[in-house]
Formats: structure tokens, sequence, C-alpha cells
């Protein structure tokens, strides 16, 4: 083994640390509002409003709007590059009102997915080029995180070896490049909830996952202390038959995540994929409440699930901002409580749910 | 992916789990007596006494008759393979002795280290020939947990990476066929102390070995809950000029395993290497109170550092049974407490003296 060269010095630690220390700080979750042009066009056209730049930044503007009851329950928001630079009403930016809001300003860097040739309609994820001038960048521009979506599925076949060491292999670059640069990166390995796969075998596939992406991240001498992951939940897929309750999505996914991700790690900030609103709230709550021990921050990292009432409350009217951003801060509150395990959700008590969680020998 | 076929059953699963934290509960270690013949000449030649089986036989009486209460202390004992079968001068099994205190026997595994070639002297560690009939049949035998050593040195273009592959490869092997009956598996990979290197090195050598153990583990589907590791602290090499506090051994040793042992391993039982009966307890009193999140029991799995002194009070002499008992159980309560960060050394001013000496973390 050759003599080891530190990829960062103990100042550049310091401030990685911090940063995602912050982000995940107890109560405090991310907005994910990084949705590209091509997915921001599914968003609006739901609404029936056109996918223009100027719609795209009103719709922003109402989110970012939000009063300071968000500056406890929202630690980042991640932007995508065109809305990273634009601004509001007033010509004041973006990043700035965040920014005085006392949360940090992330960025999604990564280019999009392409296919792996000779798997299944496998894939992987560009955007290495330049990427380090790109961060270097970003940051001189305000940002002190970034976003990079990877995506594995779950089929008979598939998660192949060859899907998953590459795209455990990509983040690991993109997570080492961005804290060359005092960015902190969130690493973003996706198991798509698409299927007819039971709880236990996205169980499996996540901790395959999760193991090669650590090993990943060892090999490529990241500091996972200045790290966040953003992993999905265990769940089944969308067409299976059988039902869960939160609970058993909560053990099932504590249990993955503990037999994989380091305690360095500081937070895991999960992604609603396909949840709705409630469903991405409670089943967050349960992870919170889930009696085993957990040495990370468990919170969220939402997009459609802290927006969907948003977006419908507005729909493309100036007039309706205002609901709509009552909605945002709405669904904030709600999942910085389920961040802490205190979410009443619809009427059903904690207690009554405790007893619900079977022993985690059985995963 | 191929379809999962699960390795083990719930109930193996529930069983597993529950001896791995019996071991390590409530500060509780383990004694790792299980030098094999040629070792135990070794340590009794030291104290002038001949290397007989017989005399094998009295030692070990002498550590595993000790008062009841030793079970505060000790959850688990390692065994050498003769051992196992030996019975105290009334004609009781040790191992029957053992239970009786409620302390879950174990037993060495491995069969020593091979050479591997094309390398700078580096090994890796053979057994996994027949280990699932062996397991078997120390399983009815009353053993219910293993132990194996894979042994990684720092020197010139050491360890190799494939030194640390082949080596968590075979814990990984090992390990699995443990569980396959009933057996929890204590998965040690020691970085020797050897050398000149300084702590921050021996931290970056000994991450990327875990990290690798800990790949191959997942690999080969092991249930990490119903497994214990056997790591070196982290140390600088034995010849490095430059002196650590407990407190920086404490960091470097802590930043490590939380970068890279997941929180579902139920315990970390350090071995003790060279380190002196103190020291031993000084470094694991350190690492119990450093201020970095701890999910898992750090303990200890000690050989020389719970036996020295015992030995030396022994020196082969039968009347000497009380001073070496009193030796064994005194350096037992000591690791015991270390365990919960309680060990408080006479002479020092406390734990408050010790607290203000951690170097943050993020500078290792």
């Amino acid at each position: 083994m050759p003599h080891s060269y530190p990829a960062l010095s103990a100042e550049q630690k310091r401030e990685l640390s911090d940063i995602a220390l912050r982000i995940v700080a107890p109560g405090k979750g991310i907005l994910a509002a990084d949705e590209s042009v091509g997915s921001m066009a599914k968003r609006l056209s739901q609404i029936g409003v056109e996918n223009t730049e100027e719609n795209r930044r009103l719709y922003r503007q109402v989110l970012f709007s939000a009063d300071d009851r968000v500056k406890k329950c929202i630690g980042g928001v991640i932007f995508f590059h065109e809305t990273f630079y634009q601004k509001d009403d007033n010509g004041v930016p973006f990043v700035q009102t965040i920014q005085d809001k006392g949360i940090l300003v992330g960025i999604k860097v990564d280019k999009g997915v392409v296919p792996l040739a000779g798997t299944d309609g496998e894939t992987t994820t560009q955007g290495l080029d330049g990427l380090l001038e790109r961060c270097s960048q970003y940051k001189k521009d305000g940002a002190d995180f970034a976003k990079w979506r990877c995506v594995l599925k779950i089929s008979d076949r598939t998660p192949s070896a060859l899907a998953i060491i590459e795209n455990a292999n990509v983040l690991a670059r993109y997570a080492s490049i961005c804290q060359q640069n005092g960015i902190v990166p969130i690493v973003e390995p996706e198991i798509l909830p698409d299927g007819d796969h039971d709880l236990k075998r996205c169980q499996y596939v996540t901790e395959k996952v999760l193991a090669a992406v650590y090993k990943a991240l060892s090999d490529h001498h990241v500091y996972l202390e200045g790290t966040l992951l953003k992993p999905n939940m265990v769940t089944p897929g969308h067409a299976c038959p059988i039902k869960y309750s939160p609970e058993e999505i909560a053990m099932a996914t504590v249990t993955a995540l503990r037999r994989t991700v380091p305690p360095a790690v500081p937070g895991v900030t999960f992604l609603s994929g396909g949840q709705s609103e409630e469903e991405a709230s409670l089943n967050l709550n349960a992870i919170n409440r889930c009696p085993l021990p957990r040495p990370w921050a468990l919170t969220f990292s939402y997009g459609r699930a802290l927006q969907a009432s948003a977006l419908n409350a507005w729909r493309g009217q100036r007039d309706n901002a205002g609901a709509a951003t009552e909605e945002f801060i709405k669904r904030a509150e709600m999942n910085g409580l389920a961040a802490q395990g205190r979410y009443e959700g619809s009427g059903d008590g904690g207690a009554a749910a405790q007893s619900l969680y079977v022993a985690n020998h059985a995963y | 992916m191929a379809y999962r076929f699960p390795a083990l059953t719930s109930e193996q699963k529930k069983e597993l789990s529950e001896i791995a934290q019996r071991i390590v509960a409530n500060g509780k270690g383990i004694l790792a007596a299980d030098e094999s013949v040629g070792t135990m000449g070794n340590r009794l030649q030291r104290i002038k006494v001949e290397n007989t089986e017989e005399n094998r036989r009295q030692f070990r009486e002498l550590l595993f008759t000790v008062d009841n209460s030793v079970n505060q202390s000790i959850g688990g004992v390692i065994l050498f393979h003769e051992t196992l079968y030996q019975k105290d001068s009334q004609g009781k099994l040790f191992r029957n002795i053992l239970k009786e205190k409620g302390i879950v026997v174990g037993i060495k595994l491995d069969q020593g280290s091979a050479p591997l070639a094309g390398t700078n002297k580096e090994t890796t560690i053979q057994g996994l020939d027949g280990l699932s009939e062996r397991c078997a049949q120390y399983k009815k035998d009353g053993v219910d947990f293993g132990k194996w050593r894979a042994v990684l040195r720092i020197a010139d273009q050491c360890p190799s990476s494939l030194a640390i592959q082949e080596n968590a490869n075979a814990l990984a092997r090992y390990a699995s066929i443990c569980q396959q009956n009933g057996l929890v598996p204590i998965v040690e990979p020691e970085v020797l102390p050897d050398g000149d290197h300084d702590l921050e090195y021996c931290q970056y050598v000994s991450e990327k070995v875990l990290a690798a153990v800990y790949k191959a583990l997942n690999d080969h589907h092991v249930y990490l809950e119903g497994t214990l590791l056997k790591p070196n602290m982290v140390t600088a090499g034995h010849a490095c000029s430059k002196k650590y506090t407990p407190e920086q051994v404490a960091m470097a040793t802590v930043t490590a395993l939380h970068r890279t042992v997941p929180a579902a391993v139920p315990g970390i039982c350090f071995l003790s290497g060279g380190m002196s009966e103190e020291d031993a307890t000084l470094n694991l009193n350190a690492i119990n109170r450093c201020p970095l999140p701890k999910p898992w029991k750090l303990s200890f799995s000690y050989g020389r550092a719970l036996q020295a002194s015992a030995l030396a009070a022994w020196g082969g002499k039968a009347e000497n049974k009380k001073a070496t008992q009193e030796a064994f159980m005194k350096r037992a309560l000591a690791n015991c407490q270390a365990a919960q960060g309680k060990y408080v050394h006479t002479g020092s001013s406390g734990a408050a003296a010790t607290q203000s000496l951690f170097t943050a973390s993020y500078t290792y």
C-alpha cells in the first residue's frame, strides 16, 4: 500500500463536517427543489401550467418566500443550475434569500443517467467531466453542498454486479471531487420502487448496494464525516400485493442502514420516491421511533413529498402564491416533527404503533 | 443479482445475536486463553516452567476455578482445542466449570498462517478445510463462539491489496461457516504494532483493512448482529519515537472504527497485542470515555494483558494458587471497569484530568 497522502487538511475536514451537521441539525431536513427542466415539465403539466423559465422561477419563488417558520425545519435546499442563478421579483437572488434564513444552499451536479451496454436496461450517471471546476465556481457562488443521483432497479436479474459497482464508483469519484472544493456531497444511490418484489427483497438489495457504496467511498479516501447519504427507504415494490405498516418499513430500513452505514456518517436524508406527502411523513416518523439504536440523524430530503400540495394550490396563479406557500410550510413543519419521531399524523397515537415493531432478527 | 437465498433462519439469527450480546453485556469482556502449545511454551519458559500438558492444564485450572463473581467481568473465554477437553483435578471438564459460571465458551478455529507468494513476507490464514464439521462438533461439545486471527503488518509495500483482500475473504468464509453451525464468529484482523510508523499511519491502515473486512462479510452474507470484532487498537509502531497519550490512542481508534464498523455489530473486543496489563486497561478506559458516538460495546479480549501477573505469581507452584487467582481477578475487574469508562488508575487525578486531553476528531 502506498504511503498515505491525506486528501484533506484538518481545516477542510472541519468545514465539511460543520456543514453536514448544520444541514441535519435536530428537527431539520432538506427541500429538494432541484427538478431539472424536464422533470419540471411533468410537474407543471399536471397543473396545466406551461413549462417556461419564468413559470419555473415563479414557482420556486412560492417556495422560497416561506417565512421564518421554515428556519427550524429546513436545514438545506437543493437547487438546479438554472434556479441557482435566478432572482425573485425584487431582484434578490434566490440563493441569498435562502442563505439569509440561515439555510444552506446545495446544487444538483450530475448530468443524468446513461445506459450501461450489455445490461437489462441499467444505467450509470454522468457528470464527472470538469466537475472540479464546476464545484469550485458553485462554492464561490454560495453552494455548500451538492447532490448526485444514481439509479438502480430491482427485477429478476437486476441490479447486476456491474450496475452496483459502476454506480458506487461514480458516486465515490463525485464525492471525492466535491470535498476537494469544500462542498459536502450528498450521496444518493436510489433503488427504484418499481416492481412487485416484497419488503425483504428490497432490504436485501439495499444492503448490497449500500455496502458497495461505502467500500467505494473508503477506496476513494472520502471523509465520511463530511458527507450525507440520501437513500430510498426500504419498501415493497409498487406492484407488490402485500401491504406493510410504517413500523415494518421502519424496521427494515433501519436494519439495513445499521448493517452498512458507518456511524461516522452524520445524517441520512431519505428520498420520498413515489410516496405521498402523508406516507413520507408517517414512514419517517416510524423510522425515528424505531427501537433499534440509530447513530446518525434520520431525516428527509423530499421533493414531491414537500411540494405536491403547494403545487396544487398554486396552479400557476400569482393570487394563489400565499396559500401555496402555506401548504409548503405546513408540510415542512410536519416533516421536521417526523424527523424527531414527534409527528402525530392523522390522529393515530405513537403508543399504539410502538407494539407493531417486529424484532429485528426477523429481518 | 441472483434471487436471495437466506443464509440463516430467524431462529438461527436470534440465537447468534443473543450469544454475542451475552458475551459483551454490562462491561464484560473475553479472556483469551487459547494460546497454542507453542505459544504457551513461550509463556511458560519465561517463568521457568516446563511446557507439559499437565502444566498447561494446571495453569488454566487456576484461572477457571476462581470465584463465581468473575462472571461479572468475564463474559466469554476462548479455549485452545486441547483445553476444551481437559478437566480440573476433580475430573470436571473445564468447559462445564465455565458454563456453570454463566461464561460463554469459545474455541480458536484457525490453523496458523501460510505465506502469500509474491509479497513482502505477508501471510494468510489456514483452517477452512473441514471447518463446518469441526464447528458442528464443537457446538455439540458446548462451544458457542469461535475465533480466527488474521495478521497484517505495516512495512514497505505492506499491507498489500492482496494481503488485505485475501485475509478479509478468509475471515468472511470462516464467519459464514461458523454461523451455519450456531457459533458466533469473532473476526480478528490484527494489524501488528511492529515498525516505526506513527499513530496516523496505523489509523489509515486500520481503516482500509476494516473497510475491506466489512465489505467481505457483506459479500459472504454474514449476519453482523451475530458477530464480534477483535481488532487492534490504533497505536504507533513499537519503534516509533513519538509517544502518544491514552486519549490520543482512544480518539484515533474510535475514529477508525466509526468510519468502518456498522452499528449492527454488537461488540468490539480489542486485542492487547504487546501492551502491558496497565496500558491495555488505561487505553480501553480512554476509549470508553472518548466523546465520539460509540454504538457498539467497546470491551476486551485479552490474553497476556489478563494473565501476565497471574503467570508471574504462579511460577509453576501449587502453593501460589491464591496469589495467582487474586492477580487474575484484579485484572479482570479493572478491565470490566475500563469497558465502562469507570477505571480509576491509582495515582492519577481521576477522570477530569484526562477528559481535556481528547483532541477533536476532525484532525484524525
